[in-house]
């Protein structure tokens, strides 16, 4: 057993976690926490799709260690909230961005976290915030106008 | 006309406890099913529930994996019911032959983009039964003539009187079921070909969404497993000693698919996978390389092969010929890579097994579950659930993934409920890929530029020889699935043969979106392209007096409109074209592109001309478009399975199988060909001629004709 638990915060909750310190985030999220939205695709940070925000920032959760949390804010996709979150996922429904929607939550968080910091992108930056994010039915078309559309909103 | 017979008392009950478990808007949270309407008491045949609330859930026969079946087919029922969008559900089908089978494979399976194609009437009737029904109720109820009844968006309506179907439901389940319940004419469409939004759009925006993956069940333990290092390795002896060690690590057992770690999370067991330490007998391995194969693949296309279809005199035609080319092609094995990997829970005891999966193959895998374990099928229960992508890997004709699932569940530490997850290592390296195939095609023109002799003889391996669906594609002794569309394909010919190696390899093949039309759509275009060069015909203007049907000249003319095909382009631009009719549905693409700072094609923008009958949404047929597209570019670019001598796979996850990003993705333009004709699929059709037009774009501007795919492979400095 491990010495002492791991504080941290949890979608705007205090959050505690007991097991092993290296356990990635992405499995402490999923099967201690029971919060399924965030996916796990290749495990070494190359699709995005367990992409969660670390105070504010996004993150590849699969090789954050938990440990490396403690006394950090972490959102997920199920706590996301505010007006970029609302408007990023009002152009998402709005597009109909989702084919199979399985590294959406990850595409998302990832759109969140650029708008928030930026929140006039434009292409260049939108390929450099997403390009990180794989997505097999290859929704890119949508998502970048999603965004765009997005940052249109959040900048009039 | 499709008859609909009302379902037997037990499929009833059996739908009905279905409807109570997953009666809800697809992949909420199975927390909200308390907030969900009362039981459905309407249920007029195998597809339609109308519950006392007014929600009609329609069942799903078909997978949602994002080709948009979920929305489709839910459209068709509202369409003849009237129904309102908002007030329709849907619920997933279990695994049933008798009531929702494919229409057009005789048993219930997602594949060969049908979903809409093989439902098209049988929905709309369950839809016009249901409706005539509620009709019928409402008569009887208000006393007047059931003809003076009219329905609009989910109120049935005479003179003063107004009903929601809930409240007419009970009546109507008192009903005899109509005999011939009659379809809208096209017409009188209010929701097919109109903007219907997408079903699945805000669950899947917003993390709700429950795949496979993210089902729990009490005292549910985690499994991984390890799988040969090489195609057809077998077990010799295992030590577990490491992994169980690990905390977390509950059991470690060999199944003849490999080592299974069981665990209390996923990391403890995915930890434990790789702590196994394991020795395999490679005497019956397949070790030889890619390489090795493409020669043999290669050499194989000197001789004719078993005949698939000829016309006229090809021999004779080449000899006649003023100028003549020949072109070997090489196509790698090609990994599906869905972004869920495979995965399923199952849970076993008392005789019975459940299954919590996103299968393409109900009925096979229920089947193969049900082998593994010893049971009756009946007593395998499929929970259906959405599946984060596919491609073709969520079926498979042995049921590979099924036998494993089961194997599993045999094993688990006190018969516990198991979540059993591929790492993406395990889906990557683990074969079940589209089959490395080989083409050579020998073409000439006579002086006046005719093409007077196409020969093109395939090698490949088959998916479907030797197993339980060979009645499907075999026929006289051939596989139809490897020279798919290049019998017929799509141009009038005078002198045509197609020949066909069948090879075999330790590498399991299997369907890859869009099946053999990959690499014979790849193969057909761009050495027609030559062949007109050859002859000195422009490209569209040769390909459009060759186009052997009108839905061929229709979508070359509308792509040629749309991208201003002969317009002036950028300096250092390029484009090139390809049309294909795939499983019904006519494409045709223009791409442009320029050199990238990489060398490689840098594809700037691709329109699209789509001929798939009525576009039942044409949201999703775009959708369906650019996704093709960009999952097509992808393959083309990067795509590639090889084995090193020894047969060991190269690539294990995405940072060695690379797959298209943002940047590399085009804009597309899509433009959807008005239709009457009965729909057509989309889900595969947008992938074959991407990677064609863009191969011979990048020949207009470098000169360079790519026979080597990937394009990273094909192309050099």
């Amino acid at each position: 057993m491990t010495s002492k638990p791991i504080a941290f915060t949890l979608n705007g909750e205090a959050a505690s976690f007991e097991g092993e310190r290296d356990t990635p985030l992405l499995w402490a999220l999923r099967d201690h926490f029971g919060l399924h939205g965030t996916k796990y695709g290749c495990g070494m940070a190359q699709c995005g799709a367990c992409t969660v925000h670390i105070d504010g920032t996004p993150r590849r959760s699969c090789i954050t260690p938990i440990s490396s949390v403690s006394d950090q804010k972490v959102t997920t996709i199920e706590g996301v909230n505010g007006k970029v979150a609302d408007t990023v996922i009002a152009e998402w429904i709005r597009h109909e961005v989702p084919q199979c929607g399985f590294c959406q939550s990850g595409q998302v968080m990832s759109a969140i976290g650029l708008l928030s910091t930026k929140p006039d992108a434009g292409d260049a930056e939108i390929d450099a915030a997403m390009r990180g994010n794989i997505c097999r039915c290859a929704t890119y078309v949508r998502i970048r106008q999603a965004i765009r559309d997005a940052a249109k909103a959040l900048s009039t | 006309m499709i008859t609909l017979a009302r379902p037997t008392r037990r499929e009833m009950l059996a739908g009905s406890g279905l409807i109570l478990a997953l009666a809800l808007p697809i992949g909420r949270e199975p927390a909200d099913a308390a907030e969900t309407s009362a039981d459905p008491i309407f249920m007029p045949n195998a597809f339609v529930r109308i519950a006392p609330d007014d929600s009609v859930f329609v069942v799903l026969k078909h997978v949602e994996f994002g080709q948009g079946p979920a929305t489709g087919l839910t459209t068709l029922v509202a369409e003849e019911l009237d129904a309102d969008w908002g007030q329709m559900r849907t619920a997933m089908a279990p695994a049933n032959d008798a009531l929702y089978k494919n229409l057009i494979y005789g048993t219930q399976l997602t594949g060969g983009s049908n979903s809409i194609r093989n439902s098209w009437i049988q929905m709309r009737t369950a839809g016009a039964a249901a409706r005539a029904m509620l009709v019928e109720a409402a008569a009887q109820r208000w006393g007047v003539p059931a003809a003076e009844i009219d329905i609009e968006r989910g109120i049935v309506s005479h003179g003063t009187h107004r009903s929601g179907f809930g409240a007419l439901a009970a009546d109507a389940a008192r009903l005899p079921l109509p005999s011939s319940p009659v379809l809208k004419t096209p017409d009188r469409f209010t929701l097919i070909g109109k903007h219907v939004p997408r079903i699945d759009s805000p669950a899947k925006s917003t993390g709700k969404a429950v795949f496979a993956m993210d089902v729990t069940r009490p005292g549910m333990v985690h499994s991984a497993i390890l799988h040969p290092p090489v195609f057809g390795a077998i077990l010799q002896s295992f030590d577990a000693s490491k992994a169980l060690a690990i905390p977390g690590v509950l059991h470690a057992a060999a199944i003849p698919q490999g080592v299974v770690v069981y665990a209390r999370d996923t990391w403890a067991a995915m930890r434990g996978r790789k702590a196994i330490n394991a020795q395999w007998d490679l005497s019956k391995a397949e070790t030889r390389s890619t390489e090795t194969l493409h020669r043999v693949f290669a050499e194989a296309t000197r001789t004719p092969g078993a005949e698939a279809g000829r016309k006229g005199d090809v021999d004779a035609g080449l000899k006649s010929a003023a100028h003549s080319i020949e072109a070997v092609y090489h196509f790698p094995f090609l990994a599906h890579a869905p972004m869920e990997p495979l995965n399923a829970v199952i849970e076993i005891g008392d005789g019975r097994a459940d299954v919590w999966n996103g299968t393409q193959y109900q009925v096979g895998e229920m089947k193969a579950v049900a082998e593994t374990l010893g049971l009756p099928f009946e007593k395998v229960t499929l929970h259906q659930q959405i599946a984060g992508g596919s491609f073709g890997r969520r079926s498979q004709p042995l049921m590979d993934f099924g036998r494993e699932l089961a194997e599993v569940a045999k094993q688990s530490p006190d018969r516990a409920p198991v979540k059993h997850l591929w790492t993406r290592e395990n889906d990557i390296a683990g074969g079940r890929y589209r089959p490395l195939t080989a083409h050579r095609l020998r073409g000439g023109v006579d002086a006046a530029g005719e093409i007077v002799a196409w020969d093109q003889v395939i090698a490949s391996q088959s998916v479907f020889s030797g197993t339980p669906l060979e009645a499907m594609k075999i026929h006289e002794g051939l596989d139809t699935a490897i020279v798919e569309g290049a019998v017929e394909n799509g141009y009038r010919m005078i002198n045509h043969r197609v020949g066909v190696h069948v090879l075999q390899s330790g590498v399991l093949p299997l369907w890859w979106r869009s099946v053999g039309n990959m690499h014979t759509s790849y193969a057909i275009e761009t050495f027609l392209d030559r062949l007109l060069e050859l002859g000195g015909h422009e490209l569209l203007a040769g390909r459009l007096a060759l186009a052997a049907d009108d839905r061929m000249k229709g979508a070359l003319t509308r792509v040629a409109e749309i991208s201003n095909w002969g317009g002036s382009i950028a300096e250092g631009h390029a484009r090139g074209i390809a049309c294909r009719r795939t499983f019904g549905t006519t494409v045709a693409q223009v791409v442009e592109l320029s050199r990238g700072a990489d060398g490689q094609p840098k594809v700037h923008k691709v329109w699209c001309a789509v001929d798939c009958g009525i576009a039942v949404n044409p949201s999703i047929v775009t959708a369906q478009m650019e996704g093709g597209i960009g999952f097509g570019l992808g393959h083309a670019l990067f795509g590639e399975i090889s084995m090193t001598e020894g047969g060991r796979v190269e690539q294990h996850n995405f940072d060695g199988y690379r797959s298209l990003r943002i940047h590399e993705m085009p804009d597309v333009e899509v433009s959807i060909i008005e239709s009457g004709a009965a729909p057509t699929g989309v889900g595969e059709p947008g992938v074959p001629p991407i990677a064609p037009a863009v191969a011979n774009a990048w020949r207009k501007l470098t000169g360079q004709a790519i026979t080597r795919l990937p394009f990273s492979r094909g192309i050099t400095a």
